[in-house]
This record gives C-alpha cells, sequence and structure tokens, in this order.
C-alpha cells in the first residue's frame, strides 16, 4: 500500500511536466497581448512595444519557458505582469474562499443526496422514488445561474435572510501575541484577520456562504443522489440482503450497515468526480455571489493573458486532481475489503 | 479516555468562540468607522497610473495623488497643489509655485524635485506630455517650493497639458519614484492625495481599500471637477469590483454597497423607481464610439472608400443598439464632442445625411472590388459587439462582403497592432470608444492624428503634409493661447477629418451611475471622485 502511494506520487511529476509544457505553449501561441492592456486603449504602438520589451514578452519562447520552468523548480511562480503582486501571494489570498466553498458545497450535497438516494431505492417505484428522480433531473437541467439569481431574488432581496454578495471569513483576530501580532483563531463573530474591521467569524461565514453552496450543490446533489439510488437498487437484490432481512433485522440497519456499505464504492467515485469538477463549477458560482476565489481569477488572469498567473493555477489545478484521485482509490481499500494495491 | 478529552476540548472551544464573540461585539460597537463600497467600472490591475493609461488606473491615481494643475467644470486651469504661476510677457517662461501644507502619504514634504522630476516621467508616456517636452528648452528648481519651465517657442497648452484630466494624468510622485523608468510601474504606492492606499488590504481581482489622509490640506475653494477643495468625509473608501451587473445592482438595492460608477443601461430601468437609488449622469461630456478603418489596407486607404462609411452610418441606429434608452444619448456630428467648447458641426453632412446609395457608388470609387472585408468583434464588450454588428450589417447594404471576427478584447489589442496585408491575417476595420475628457482636446484626441505608421494611432491615419493636414491644424492648434482662434483651428480640422476620415464617429452616449440616496455631495465630473461625499 505504501509503496503504490509513494508510486503514484512519483507519478505525478511527469503529468505535472506535460501540463506545464501543454499550458506554457497554449498559451502563449493565444493570440492577446498582456502589453497592450498594460498599456491602455489610448497607448501608442512603440509604448506598447516598450512594455512588450520590459516585459520580456519579446524574448524567444523557449527561453521564457526554461526561464519559468527555473523559477518553478525553486517554488517560486512568479510574478503577476499585471498587479506586480507574486502569483503565491494572488493564490493565498483566494484559496480560503474557494476551499470553503468547495467543502460546504460537497459536504451540504452528500448529505441531502445520499439519504434521498438510498430513500428513493428503498421506495424504488413509489411516489417518492419519483420525487427524487424528478428533483435529480432538474438539479441536473436547471443552471447554475438560474438558481443562484433566484434565491438572491426571494432569499437575500425580500427576504433579507442572506446577503447578496460576498465572503467573510470563519477567522478572526482573537487575540496579540507579545511580538504585536495578531492571533488568529476561529469564533463566532469578530475582527477580520485582514482588514481589522469587524464582520467575520463563523456566524457572517455561513451568512455569506450558504446561498453559494446550495446553489452550487443542487447539481451535485442530483448527481450523487442518482448514483445512490442506482447502486443501492442493485445491492439490495443480493443474497446477503436477503439473508440479513431473514436474520431479522431492521429495515434501517440492512439499508445503512449492509446496503449502502456494499454500494459505497461508485458513490466515493462520483464524490471524487464532483469535488475535480467543483473547481470548474465555481467560477459561475463566484461571479454571481462575488467570492473573490481562485475561480474568479482563473477567468480574470485568462481574460487579461496574466501569464504567470495562469500557469501556476492551471498546475494547483492539475495537482489537485492528482491528489483527489489518489485519495479516492486509497478509500477503496477502507470501503471493500477485496481491494489491494 | 477519548471521550474525555473530547470533552475538554469542546469546553475550551467553546469557552473560545463565546469569548471571541463576546470581543467581536466589543470590537464593532467601538469602530463607527464610515466606510464608502463603490463598485468601480473594473478591476484595478496596475497601480501606476503613468505606466498605464486605463482609466480604472486613473480613478486610482486621483485617489491618492494630486495635480499642479486641475480642470474645473468650464475646463479652465485651476492651481491644485499649486498657490499660483507667474508668465512671462514673451510666454516663453512659467514660473510655478507650489503652495504650503503639501506632504506625502509617507510624511515628507512635497518639493519642486519631486515635481521636475514627475513632469519629466509623465511627458514621457503622455502625448500632449510629449508635445509639451517638445516645445521644453528647461525645467528647472528655483527654490524647494519654485520651479521654471523655459519654452524653446510660444506653446499654448501649457496649463492644459499640466492640468489634463484624463489619462495619462500629470500626477505628482516622489522623485525616488518619479526617477524610475516610465515603462516599468513604480513599486510602491506613495502621493500626496486625500486618500492613503492601503496595500495589505488589497486583494488584486476583489477589493481595494482606502484610508482618509489625515494630514491633507484641501484647498479653500468648493470641488469642481478635478480642481478646488478635495474635503473627504469618510474615514474608508473600498472599491468591490463585482463582474457581474445583476449582483452588483443586487447588492445597491440591499445597500451592500453605495455607490455603482458605471450600472447596465438595460438594468437601469429595474432601480429607477427604487426611492433609495439615484440614477444620475455625472459625467456631463459623456463617450464617442469610433468606427476605426485600417489607412493601411484597400479599401479603407483610399479616403473614397473611408468617405463611404460616413455617408453608410446612421448615429441613431447604433445608440439605440447598444444604450437603447433616449435618455442617455444623442447623435453628434461633432469630433470633439457636443458641448464642448469646440463643439462645431462642420463638414459633418455625409454622416448626418445616411445615404447608402452614395456609399454604395463611393465604395466603388475608393476602389472596392467585392473583396471580404475583416472586421474585429469584441464579443466580451457588450457596447463593440453590438457596434459592429451595426456597422457588419450596414457594410452588407452597401454590397460589401463582411467576416466578422469574434474574439475577446485582449485579442484584439494585440491584433489591431498588426500592420499585415488582409492576405496575411491583418484587418479592416474595428470598434472602440472614448470618453470626452480624452477626445474634447486636438491634441488629447489620438484618434484624429495623421502621424502615419510612425506616430498614428492604431488604423494609422496619414495627413501631415502641409499647415491645412491634420498633424499641421493640431500643431497650430497647440502653438495657440488665444481661446477664439484655437476654437477657429479646431473648427478647420473637423473640416479636414471629415475629408481624410481617420474615424467615423458613431454616437454620443452618457454612461449614467447609480448610488444610495443617502449619499451627499457627489461630484459631477468626467471622472468619479470620491470626496466631498457625505454618508447620510
Amino acid at each position: 500500500m505504501f509503496a503504490y502511494v509513494i508510486r503514484r506520487i512519483l507519478a505525478t511529476i511527469p503529468v505535472m511536466g506535460v501540463v506545464a509544457i501543454f499550458v506554457f505553449l497554449l498559451l502563449h501561441l493565444t493570440p492577446g497581448d498582456p502589453a497592450a492592456v498594460i498599456a491602455g486603449d489610448y497607448a501608442s504602438p512603440a509604448d506598447v512595444e516598450r512594455i512588450r520589451e520590459t516585459l520580456g514578452l519579446n524574448r524567444p519562447l523557449h527561453i521564457q519557458f526554461f526561464t519559468w520552468a527555473g523559477r518553478l523548480f525553486q517554488g517560486d511562480l512568479g510574478i503577476s505582469i499585471f498587479s506586480k503582486v507574486p502569483v503565491i501571494k494572488l493564490i493565498g489570498q483566494r484559496i480560503e474562499p474557494t476551499l470553503a466553498l468547495a467543502t460546504t458545497t460537497i459536504f451540504f450535497a452528500v448529505l441531502v443526496a445520499v439519504p434521498l438516494g438510498v430513500l428513493a431505492a428503498w421506495k424504488s417505484g413509489t411516489w417518492i422514488d419519483r420525487s427524487v428522480m424528478i428533483f435529480a433531473v432538474l438539479g441536473f437541467s436547471v443552471p447554475i445561474f438560474i438558481i443562484a439569481y433566484s434565491m438572491i431574488w426571494t432569499l437575500s432581496i425580500h427576504l433579507h435572510w442572506f446577503p447578496v454578495q460576498g465572503y467573510k471569513s470563519f477567522l478572526i483576530q482573537t487575540g496579540t501575541g507579545i511580538d504585536g501580532a495578531a492571533i488568529i483563531g476561529i469564533g463566532f463573530e469578530g475582527v477580520c484577520r485582514d482588514s481589522g474591521r469587524s464582520g467575520c467569524g463563523l456566524v457572517p461565514f455561513f451568512r455569506h456562504i450558504t446561498l453559494p453552496s446550495v446553489a452550487l450543490g443542487l447539481v451535485y446533489v442530483a448527481l450523487i443522489a442518482r448514483i445512490t439510488r442506482a447502486s443501492v437498487m442493485e445491492v439490495l437484490t443480493e443474497d446477503y440482503i436477503r439473508t440479513a432481512h431473514a436474520k431479522g433485522l431492521s429495515s434501517r440497519v440492512v439499508l445503512i450497515r449492509h446496503a449502502l456499505k456494499n454500494a459505497s464504492v461508485p458513490i466515493v467515485t462520483v464524490i471524487g468526480i464532483g469535488i475535480a469538477l467543483l473547481l470548474g463549477g465555481v467560477v459561475v458560482t463566484e461571479s454571481v455571489f462575488n467570492i473573490p476565489g481562485l475561480g474568479r481569477l482563473t477567468v480574470d488572469a485568462i481574460l487579461h493573458r496574466d501569464y504567470p498567473i495562469i500557469q501556476g493555477l492551471i498546475l494547483i489545478f492539475a495537482g489537485v486532481y492528482v491528489l483527489i484521485n489518489l485519495l479516492v482509490d486509497i478509500s477503496y481499500t477502507f470501503l471493500d475489503p477485496r481491494i489491494r494495491y | 479516555m477519548i471521550s474525555k478529552h473530547l470533552q475538554s476540548f469542546m469546553r475550551i472551544g467553546m469557552s473560545a468562540l463565546f469569548a471571541s464573540a463576546v470581543l467581536g461585539f466589543s470590537a464593532g460597537s467601538v469602530m463607527a468607522e464610515k466606510v464608502l463600497r463603490v463598485a468601480p467600472h473594473a478591476d484595478l490591475k496596475n497601480l501606476d497610473p503613468i505606466w498605464t493609461t486605463a482609466y480604472i488606473t486613473r480613478n486610482h491615481g486621483y485617489m491618492v495623488y494630486d495635480t499642479l494643475i486641475a480642470m474645473d467644470a468650464d475646463l479652465n486651469p485651476q492651481p491644485q497643489m499649486l498657490e499660483g504661476w507667474d508668465v512671462s510677457d514673451d510666454g516663453l517662461t512659467y514660473v510655478f509655485t507650489l503652495r504650503d501644507g503639501l506632504k506625502w502619504h509617507d510624511g515628507a514634504p512635497v518639493t519642486s524635485i519631486d515635481c521636475i522630476a514627475s513632469i519629466m516621467r509623465w511627458s514621457k508616456r503622455d502625448g500632449m506630455g510629449q508635445k509639451l517636452a517638445d516645445f521644453t528648452k528647461s525645467l528647472t528648481r528655483v527654490d524647494d517650493k519654485t520651479f521654471k519651465l523655459v519654452l524653446n517657442k510660444p506653446y499654448g497648452l501649457v496649463l492644459a497639458s499640466l492640468g489634463k484630466i484624463s489619462s495619462n494624468v500629470p500626477f505628482m510622485m516622489p522623485v525616488r519614484l518619479a526617477m524610475m523608468d516610465a515603462f516599468e510601474a513604480v513599486p510602491e504606492v506613495v502621493g500626496s492625495g486625500p486618500f492613503i492606499f492601503d496595500k495589505d488590504a488589497w486583494v488584486p481581482g476583489a477589493k481595494v481599500v482606502y484610508r482618509k489622509n489625515t494630514a491633507y490640506v484641501p484647498r479653500s475653494e468648493p470641488a469642481s471637477y478635478a480642481s478646488g477643495g478635495k474635503r473627504v468625509h469618510v474615514d474608508t473608501v473600498e472599491w468591490i469590483y463585482i463582474p457581474d451587473a445583476a449582483t452588483t445592482m443586487n447588492a445597491l438595492v440591499a445597500g451592500e454597497i453605495d455607490f455603482w460608477e458605471s450600472p447596465a443601461v438595460d438594468l437601469v430601468p429595474s432601480m429607477e423607481d427604487n426611492a433609495d437609488i439615484t440614477i444620475k449622469v455625472i459625467d456631463p461630456l459623456g463617450t464617442q464610439g469610433w468606427l476605426r478603418p485600417n489607412h493601411l489596407n484597400p479599401p479603407f486607404d483610399n479616403p473614397k472608400a473611408r468617405q463611404a462609411l460616413l455617408h453608410m452610418v446612421n448615429q441613431e441606429d447604433y445608440l439605440r443598439a447598444i444604450i437603447g434608452d433616449e435618455k442617455f444619448w444623442s447623435t453628434c456630428p461633432a469630433y470633439f464632442m457636443c458641448g464642448t467648447p469646440l463643439d462645431t458641426d462642420i463638414g459633418s453632412e455625409a454622416l448626418v445625411n445616411q445615404d447608402l446609395e452614395k456609399a454604395k457608388a463611393l465604395l466603388k470609387e475608393g476602389g472596392y472590388n467585392g473583396e471580404t472585408l475583416i472586421l474585429m468583434d469584441p464579443t466580451d464588450i457588450p457596447v463593440l459587439h453590438g457596434a459592429s454588428l451595426v456597422t457588419a450589417q450596414m457594410l452588407r447594404d452597401i454590397g460589401a462582403k463582411v467576416e466578422v471576427q469574434a474574439m475577446d478584447w485582449s485579442t484584439l489589442t494585440s491584433r489591431r497592432a498588426e500592420k499585415k496585408s488582409i492576405a496575411d491575417g491583418g484587418w479592416n476595420i474595428f470598434h472602440t470608444y472614448s470618453t470626452g475628457a480624452d477626445v474634447s482636446s486636438p491634441i488629447a484626441n489620438i484618434g484624429i492624428s495623421g502621424g502615419c505608421v510612425e506616430k498614428a494611432w492604431f488604423g494609422w491615419p496619414c495627413d501631415r503634409d502641409g499647415p491645412d493636414s491634420l498633424e499641421g491644424l493640431r500643431d497650430a492648434f497647440s502653438e495657440e493661447s488665444d481661446p477664439a482662434k484655437q476654437k477657429a483651428i479646431a473648427t478647420k480640422l473637423q473640416a479636414r477629418a471629415y475629408e481624410v476620415v481617420p474615424y467615423v464617429n458613431y454616437g454620443q452616449w452618457f454612461q449614467p451611475t447609480a448610488y444610495r440616496s443617502s449619499l451627499k455631495g457627489v461630484l459631477i465630473s468626467p471622472v468619479p471622485f470620491f470626496w466631498n461625499i457625505e454618508l447620510n
């Protein structure tokens, strides 16, 4: 098992290398010029050329690649062409909202979808089953932005239950260290660690993250509920389920201990894929709810051809995909004793 | 055992939560900070307003920097950082004196050396600055508060240049920053303006925070455009960049933001009936649309073909398509904007009387032989996408074959720099727009330059031979200081522009601004300023 994990981790190195080369070439061969965007619409052609020169964008492509790759090996993702802020800092500023959104979304999706799927399988062919499946079809079919705007209109604008937009961290300043630096912790409500103003903590966090998580999570609820239903239905026809019933076990115990556990491999697989797909799904959700996360950073960087940011982000996304796949594979060994690496 | 540990951990955790909740409440009660929350028109990506001409960086510049001279509402230059100036009788020597109390954000006093270095850096990047540099014999320090500009020949736009209201604005910076290469961004933001940039709170792509500069001494005059007293009535201004227009509108309605700089015009009717929201045009100069032909490639290398575009365009069609509501647009034949001192309709007969048959005939006379015209369409900018589609249809109406190439704006900005022939990937037409602050002067209006491949803006109009050419008349304008004579030259320049057609003006529109009705003191100006505003 340990050797397998090490092999899989080592296998990520060539994957990341290929991703790095591919992304670099694709970006630099795509039309678009960051120097022209920086100079602005009314700059003269000579000014644009001069900026291109100072940014090193007129150097041969292979020189630019090796310069970037050399820095990458030292753990330096480069500096944004536009803001001159290190890419690692930009990603650091944006990673918490995206992680928070992805985590709450997956929690919401799993907590709602798995019981729904099991219920639909248990009550297969009844109105409950059909209702769950209608909900699943709707969850798949209605675009996120329609769900999001509908929720904003009703729950934020008219009922004032939730804010329209923005993100508040659950981390707050809980005190000051002897060196004068703020001590960061988790609390219900308090002073934000970055701005020094009140308005952060768990209460503001959940007020801001609930609508985006639900809007984004509905499609995953639909996906996971359908897979859960199908897997559990298949397992329910097995002999050992009949045996469990014959032994006099209650339906709840049969469903949860025997059926759901044995149906869990495909469910975990689809949850893993869902987490990976979330990275794409957050782009729309972050835009609609104005959450300053990695999705928006990616779109902005692509629109402005901020090459170092795009390259850094895609490498990180690729790493996350590989890691999630690895974790899903490892989880199989816990869920199904027959699977061994 | 585990259960005991868990219980103990939970007890500590809950105590911490309770304590922080109490602390948080106390902190919130003590801090009654006045925060003005603004949704700007774009994300602030660059911090150096000399390095880029982007309007969002210009607006950032006005927050943190100050100018020697500033334009008032009548477009007259007024002293801003200056106490005043003296001009010699021959008009060749200007002596500028700084006013008292000017300090950089790091506490150092503003000196004449800072100002000289700032003017020199700006003049390497800005068109009006370069023109001023051409006329400059020397720019020297007299003492810490005084400096002297000596010209090699009379130049009528010295004060207008130093008081230029739009990009690139001659903002003053400390000498250590102003001495840097004008083609590289300065590494820190230290100005002497009414707000201080909070670098630690800056999240590029999301939020910019400005704190009130308590050391700033405003002028005593009332604020007027960029001039007058910059009195700040809030503690903090936050620019919250919200990329989605519907979300921005909802945030304004819900009171989560106070000021929306550029609401999408199609969303304005949804807010008009809301008493909590004020919709107002605060930029009285407006915006002008440009249809820019490529003067290097056939058929628009021929003036007849460019004149065909004048007969083809009906401004009303464009404005209805891109803006819609008549409250926010007007047809305007003036190259230097309607409602400005240089407003005239001379030479505009072809533009104001659409004649498709005449356009068709002129296009043929111009050498058009049925080849495919390449029109670049930036689909990510709705106004320009709409204008592109209108032009494409009108070109088809006059018998042209058109290929509309969809792309994003970033791609367009690199494609338009290509001087290649069509066969090698060149282009024929693209659209853009420019604000009145940038168009209303023949020198600031880069679209009207006839400086050919070497000096003209993308599209490269070429008309520089003789005093009656575009360049000849622009030079004459810059050398004249009498407003009446300047107007006469600008009128001749417009007449010439309608012959040469550097670009076609497809209309003038006025971008509304939306803000909470509780805000008082929002200034009327071509640039959104955030001093003078009070939160009620």
